[in-house]
């Protein structure tokens, strides 16, 4: 495969800077409504606080890759005499926590830097943190030509996992055939 | 579909058990927005006029305001509403936190509570999902203890409690509902709520919030967001410093007390220390603070950092905001702030208001002093300030001894104690204990907000207008220049001509008319607040902050798709404020309790405070008893309000 060129968009995250107020939540979940901003609701957001006040604990994580299994992490990290999980850091939509899912679905969701046309500047929950705990970084890097797989090509293979392939295609006919 | 609402409140009756999801009447909403003015409604509605606020037939009510939970900065303000212990009235009281946006995610605009439960619950609301579930195990436990077990039983981080402490369980009438970093502490709604035996609600909801106009709305959001950036960048000059940005007064942050400390009164309310202040206390006052505050925090969606997390060495943590830190050091008169944070820390976990249990306390050891409560009453108290404090707040949580008398705050507990002690409660407006403030020379606008407040309280009421004149032209002129907030070009002149002294100074000018001016302004804007559900440290309470009239309709309309501009906007805050006045009226409030405590000025004018009150009513429309007419409230669309007043014989003749 060719050597191509890549945008790597990624958020710097300063944990002693967040004040623990959730914007990012709200931006996050406005901004992928459908249509845009015409509803909020932190728990479709793909950026989570954990949050623990009276530990002190206040990392935002945002999501990455679905993953269909769950990995052997349970570890805790103590760090400045704070206490944190291993899966506060882990940005995956797995199957050992309700993070990074669609409530209403359980399809998973991912962070995808807030594309749009025309592209933003920055993606929002950036944007609205005005205590500049979410700061936006991009580089450049060489990377393998990779074919990405489509929004619906995502769906539908978690729930091909979940379901397993018959019972997917079943549905889908069966539903074509309503149509 | 319901627009920024949800449209639901949920119906609980503790005493039959039984749960109901309500959906409610959207023109009440255009008529009332909901929060404070929707909670009005629904005790004018529900709650005779003749109940005790402990009868099973008091009703406690958490409201959201319509924006809570959209995503307009600081939209997270949860209004509690009941009938006071304490004043009798109409007892309202509201804290921040991220409990209000939780309820409006689960579905719900309001949790409705009545009857009174036969054992100690808490309630526990998991989106469509409420159950009433035992709190035995949870009897006598801290509110910031309570909250923590609560989320450890079910197992969920992300769900958000509202607490009472063992104060609360008592009755004590200064109690709170705590709240993570937030409180419900006015007015005794802890002890309501302590009354239904009611010992937390849990929450959490995973559902959208709607938006009529989604684009437009985020647009005016985002205005929002860039202009308290500006503000954050720009303080005000030429005030003093807790007035200069945004936010509640940024106690958390800030170290230096020169002001309170040397401005606000000691002990119970009386001794001003002049020179307290110096290098020596504020070195150590910084390293006291500075050692124990964690973080500091905000509340949903809004980027200040008026609250902080506390630890102090050998207790547990807890959270804290505005100057409790400085109330029980001061009524004390314990020199060292370390004392401050220890206290506050017990105070949280019994959950009592950090305003009034300090006075409270500071006139028990006063009555003590002159001879009227006994050392009998005080046997075992020991003798140094500090525990002294500690000694007797156990005691007033607990209800023990003379405790028990000092849990109805200072107006019923020298009610009771007599043999001269009501000269002791002497910082009362409505029976209720205000901040230890005592000036010289009478300000006419504040003179009617302490008056006429319904919620007796300065801090709910005060705000957008400077709190005093500037000393030259050059400042008045800059502080103008860019008062986009204004409602109308005219205030900018008030502030150009007064005066530090002179003709255009206190208490003649601003003029009477003009002084109403202000007030209704000022009182405006937290009308408008409560109702919405904003912060009224991004709105009502600091100098230039980044909503106002301008603005407000628009971000009501765009959210909720209501019909609304600054006419409408203003009618609907003059219907909530004689809605209020007609709930509390009904109670028994007129104009002879209407005053600010008799010390609070040691210049006083009794012919032009006459006046004042006279042009106030008159201006809201209300008779010279400060009762509203037949004919205001008919203009309301209140005209049900008159039928029952004219009924009663309250209104006569219109």
């Amino acid at each position: 495969m060719a050597k191509v060129k890549k945008k790597i968009k990624s958020i710097k995250i300063d944990l002693d800077k967040c004040n623990g107020c959730r914007a990012c939540e709200v931006a996050c979940s406005a901004f992928h409504a459908k249509p845009k901003y015409s509803s909020n609701n932190p728990a479709r957001s793909r950026i989570r606080l954990v949050r623990d006040p009276l530990r002190d604990v206040y990392l935002p994580v945002y999501a990455g890759e679905y993953t269909k299994a769950e990995c052997s992490g349970r570890d805790k990290y103590v760090m400045d005499g704070k206490e944190y999980n291993e899966c506060d850091f882990c940005r995956a939509s797995c199957p050992s926590r309700e993070l990074f899912k669609e409530p209403d679905s359980g399809l998973p969701l991912k962070c995808d830097m807030c594309e749009d046309d025309p592209p933003l500047e920055k993606p929002l929950c950036v944007q609205w943190c005005l205590n500049d705990a979410l700061v936006y970084e991009e580089r450049e890097e060489e990377v393998e030509e990779e074919v990405k797989p489509e929004e619906v090509e995502i769906g539908l293979e978690s729930m091909v996992d979940k379901y397993g392939l018959q019972k997917v295609m079943d549905t889908v006919a069966r539903m074509s055939k309503r149509e | 579909m319901r627009y920024a609402e949800t449209g639901y409140n949920l119906e609980i009756d503790l005493t039959r058990g039984n749960i109901e999801r309500v959906e409610t009447d959207p023109k009440l909403t255009e008529l009332h927005l909901g929060g404070l003015g929707t909670n009005a409604k629904i005790l004018w509605d529900r709650v005779p006029p003749d109940t005790d606020p402990f009868s099973p037939d008091n009703l406690l009510i958490f409201g959201t305001g319509l924006l809570g939970a959209t995503p307009a900065a600081g939209a997270n303000r949860t209004v509690v509403s009941t009938y006071s212990p304490q004043t009798l009235l109409m007892g309202y009281s509201m804290m921040g936190g991220f409990l209000a946006p939780e309820l409006k995610y689960a579905g719900y605009d309001k949790v409705v509570f009545r009857g009174k439960s036969p054992e100690l619950v808490y309630v526990w609301i998991h989106n469509d999902k409420v159950e009433i579930r035992d709190a035995a195990h949870l009897k006598g436990k801290g509110a910031v203890e309570t909250a923590e077990l609560i989320k450890k039983e079910l197992k969920d981080p992300n769900v958000q409690v509202a607490a009472i402490g063992l104060a609360g369980e008592n009755r004590v009438y200064t109690a709170s509902i705590e709240q993570g970093r937030s409180s419900a502490s006015r007015l005794g709604v802890g002890a309501v709520m302590g009354d239904k035996r009611i010992k937390a609600i849990a929450i959490r909801g995973t559902k959208d919030i709607n938006l009529a106009r989604p684009a437009e709305y985020v647009e005016l959001c985002n205005e929002v967001l860039k202009y308290i950036k500006f503000r954050n960048e720009n303080p005000v000059p030429n005030v003093m410093t807790i007035l200069q940005g945004l936010g509640s007064p940024q106690e958390m942050l800030h170290t230096d007390e020169k002001w309170h400390t040397e401005n606000f009164m000691w002990g119970n309310a009386r001794t001003r220390r002049k020179d307290f202040w110096n290098s020596e206390v504020e070195k150590k006052w910084k390293d006291t603070q500075e050692m124990v505050r964690t973080r500091l925090i905000s509340c949903y969606n809004c980027p200040m950092k008026c609250g902080a997390i506390i630890s102090v060495p050998g207790i547990s943590t807890y959270m804290m905001k505005c100057f409790s830190k400085l109330t029980y050091a001061m009524a004390a008169f314990v020199d060292d702030l370390d004392f401050g944070f220890r206290i506050a820390q017990r105070a949280t976990e019994y959950g009592v208001d950090g305003f009034s249990t300090p006075q409270i306390m500071a006139f028990a050891f006063e009555l003590r002093e002159a001879g009227i409560l006994t050392e009998a009453d005080f046997e075992g108290c020991p003798s140094d300030n500090e525990g002294k404090f500690f000694w007797l707040l156990d005691r007033i949580a607990r209800r023990e001894g003379i405790g028990d008398v000092l849990a109805n705050g200072t107006h019923w507990a020298a009610q009771k104690i007599g043999k001269g002690a009501e000269a002791y409660a002497h910082n009362n407006i409505k029976k209720h204990e205000q901040l230890p403030l005592k000036l010289g020379m009478l300000n006419p606008v504040y003179f009617l907000m302490y008056a006429t407040g319904e919620k007796a309280n300065i801090t709910q009421i005060e705000g957008q207008f400077p709190q005093g004149p500037f000393m030259t032209m050059e400042e008045r002129q800059g502080f103008i220049k860019d008062w986009i907030q204004v409602p109308d070009e005219k205030f900018k002149q008030y502030v150009l001509d007064w005066e530090p002294r002179g003709e255009r100074s206190n208490p003649y000018y601003p003029t009477v008319d003009m002084s109403v001016d202000i007030v209704d302004w000022q009182e405006m804007m937290h009308y408008i607040d409560d109702a919405v559900g904003v912060c009224a440290g991004l709105s009502s309470f600091p100098l230039k902050p980044p909503y106002h009239i301008h603005n407000y309709p628009k971000l009501i309309s765009a959210a909720a798709g209501i019909d609304m501009d600054e006419e409408k906007l203003k009618e609907v805050y003059r219907r909530n404020r004689s809605l209020i006045r007609a709930v509390n009226v009904r109670r028994g409030l007129r104009r002879a309790d209407e005053k600010p405590p008799e010390d609070h000025w040691k210049k006083r004018f009794p012919e032009l405070e006459e006046k004042l009150l006279d042009a106030y009513y008159t201006f809201k429309g209300w008779n010279k008893d400060g009762i509203p007419t037949k004919e205001t409230l008919h203009k309301l669309n209140l005209d049900y309000i008159a039928e029952d007043l004219e009924q009663r014989g309250i209104i006569k003749n219109g």
